[in-house]
């Protein structure tokens, strides 16, 4: 059994862990050494990161059913909240860095292709759950509305992985399973919504 | 590695700039020493410095080597240069047949020593809105056709890339059908801008771009310079070609650069010139709108993308 004690003390360690790679591609980009495109490569790697982490909180939330690792719950917020900061260094890469703060292009870009469409959309989804992700706000909103917000976290993650499938010219393998991963995660919670008001019984 | 007298070439400069190439310096020097060699050119070669703006610069030889579309080794940029060290360029044969005088397989020696390889520097522009300089060494496809003596019917040429799964490891999962095809319209075939390479900066062509011998076609998307050819058809109907068969409602046969028809998924206005921070203005016909511009002035460049 791991208390909730156990996964506080590995806060710091994750924290660290996960903050590492966007400091090392930024040391990596500024010194050059990110290959020969490198703000295609930066912009990839964020947006890869943020979903991974986006995949990771869903993973959490189901881990949690498992007994000995019903407080896995305390990281949850942790890795939220890191995934909306990759999601920003994805966002402000295209801006600033891919499209010069070109702001017209960049508009035109996000109305007329679906895959940017897709991504803008899903980051801001994520806007009110960083947002709230504060125990204050809970308390302020109420554990329900809350969680209700939180519900959003389903099409973010739905729409990141379907910025990444069709963002892909051929090899579809990578985000074909990152999606397999989402639906069996949504499938599981939904399997356990409906068998939750027979136990009951 | 060893350069064959064939892949020679006749200008001075670029003598000069293999030997750097030959002892494989860092390509930060390489960078430097060979943008400023090219611009020295002195004989007839309006082909390509007419065809080049003031504000092109060449592409490092690392850049050219490390960043590849070349799906037969891998989908990633960095797979062919690193998965494509078992591939054999030689000895290599080109089977040439459908409406020819004579179907017939050339050894590529063959074909070398009755061709003139010249210098051509181009920008290739991807699909993907990346582009590059590349100082190419090569001969004029026309040269081969001649050789291949297409009958009067012949109106497309179709070209195959190489099958060998074991060699190429990305050809081990079905990511496109293989083996790569591709085509051209007998007239595009033939301009003088396209050419077959066999080389650039001076080596033998590397693996990872399309070794031994590769087609380029400066005013089209890089995926119809198809790579390893070992087999060259005639054809009196359109050929189908890998990317069209794949996605139709995306890559169209012609493939010419165009910033005024955009890819469904992104922009073709603008692209990225590897090695430069900001986006640069797309061309039409990647530049090379004098030279070609008369072949599709009877075209729908917006339903013929």
């Amino acid at each position: 059994m791991f208390s909730t004690r156990n996964f506080n003390r590995s806060k710091p360690v994750l924290f660290i862990l996960i903050l590492f790679p966007s400091l090392l591609w930024a040391y990596q980009f500024v010194t050059g050494n990110l290959g020969v495109n490198p703000i295609e490569k930066l912009m990839d790697e964020l947006g890869l990161m943020a979903l991974r982490l986006i995949i990771i909180t869903l993973m959490i939330t189901t881990l949690s059913n498992i007994k000995p690792l019903k407080s896995i719950v305390v990281i949850r917020r942790m890795i939220g909240l890191f995934a909306f900061y990759y999601v920003c260094l994805h966002f402000s890469t295209y801006i600033v860095l891919d499209h010069f703060l070109d702001i017209q292009f960049i508009i035109q870009d996000i109305i007329k292709r679906p895959f940017i469409t897709f991504g803008f959309i899903s980051f801001l989804f994520l806007i009110p759950l960083a947002s709230t992700s504060t125990n204050n706000m809970i308390k302020r909103l109420g554990f329900k509305l809350w969680k209700k917000i939180h519900y959003l976290i389903y099409p973010v993650a739905i729409l990141a992985s379907m910025h990444f499938y069709v963002l892909v010219r051929a090899d579809k393998t990578e985000p074909v399973i990152y999606m397999g991963i989402i639906i069996l995660l949504l499938l599981h919670r939904i399997f356990k919504r409906l068998t939750r008001p027979q136990l009951a019984q | 590695m060893k350069i064959l007298g064939s892949e020679i070439t006749p200008y001075k400069t670029y003598l000069n700039r293999r030997k750097f190439i030959k002892g494989s310096l860092a390509s930060a020097m390489l960078a430097t020493v060979t943008s400023s060699a090219f611009a020295k050119h002195d004989s007839d070669l309006s082909i390509y410095t007419n065809n080049l703006n003031e504000k092109d610069k060449l592409n490092s030889y690392e850049e050219i080597t490390t960043y590849n579309n070349f799906y037969e080794f891998g989908t990633h940029k960095k797979h062919p240069h690193l998965n494509s060290g078992n591939f054999k360029p030689r000895p290599w044969t080109i089977k040439i047949d459908g409406l020819v005088k004579k179907p017939q397989t050339f050894d590529l020696e063959k074909i070398l020593s009755n061709v003139t390889i010249e210098d051509r520097v181009y920008r290739l522009r991807c699909v993907e809105a990346w582009s590059m300089v590349i100082p190419w060494q090569g001969f004029q496809l026309s040269e081969l056709i001649k050789m291949a003596e297409p009958l009067s019917s012949a109106k497309y040429v179709q070209f195959l890339t190489v099958f060998r799964p074991e060699e190429m490891p990305g050809q081990q999962k079905r990511t496109i059908i293989w083996p790569y095809r591709e085509g051209l319209r007998m007239d595009e075939a033939m301009n003088p801008l396209t050419i077959l390479a066999t080389g650039l900066y001076g080596h033998e062509m590397p693996n990872q771009n399309g070794a031994p011998i590769r087609l380029v076609v400066p005013w089209k998307y890089g995926f119809k310079s198809i790579k390893s050819i070992v087999e060259i058809r005639f054809l009196d109907t359109q050929p189908e070609t890998s990317w069209e068969t794949l996605a139709p409602w995306e890559y169209g046969f012609y493939a010419n650069v165009n910033p005024n028809v955009n890819h469904p998924r992104w922009s073709q206005g603008t692209e990225r010139r590897i090695g430069e921070f900001k986006r640069r203005e797309t061309l039409m016909f990647n530049g090379y709108e004098e030279e070609v511009a008369h072949l599709y002035k009877d075209l729908d460049l917006t339903k013929f993308y």
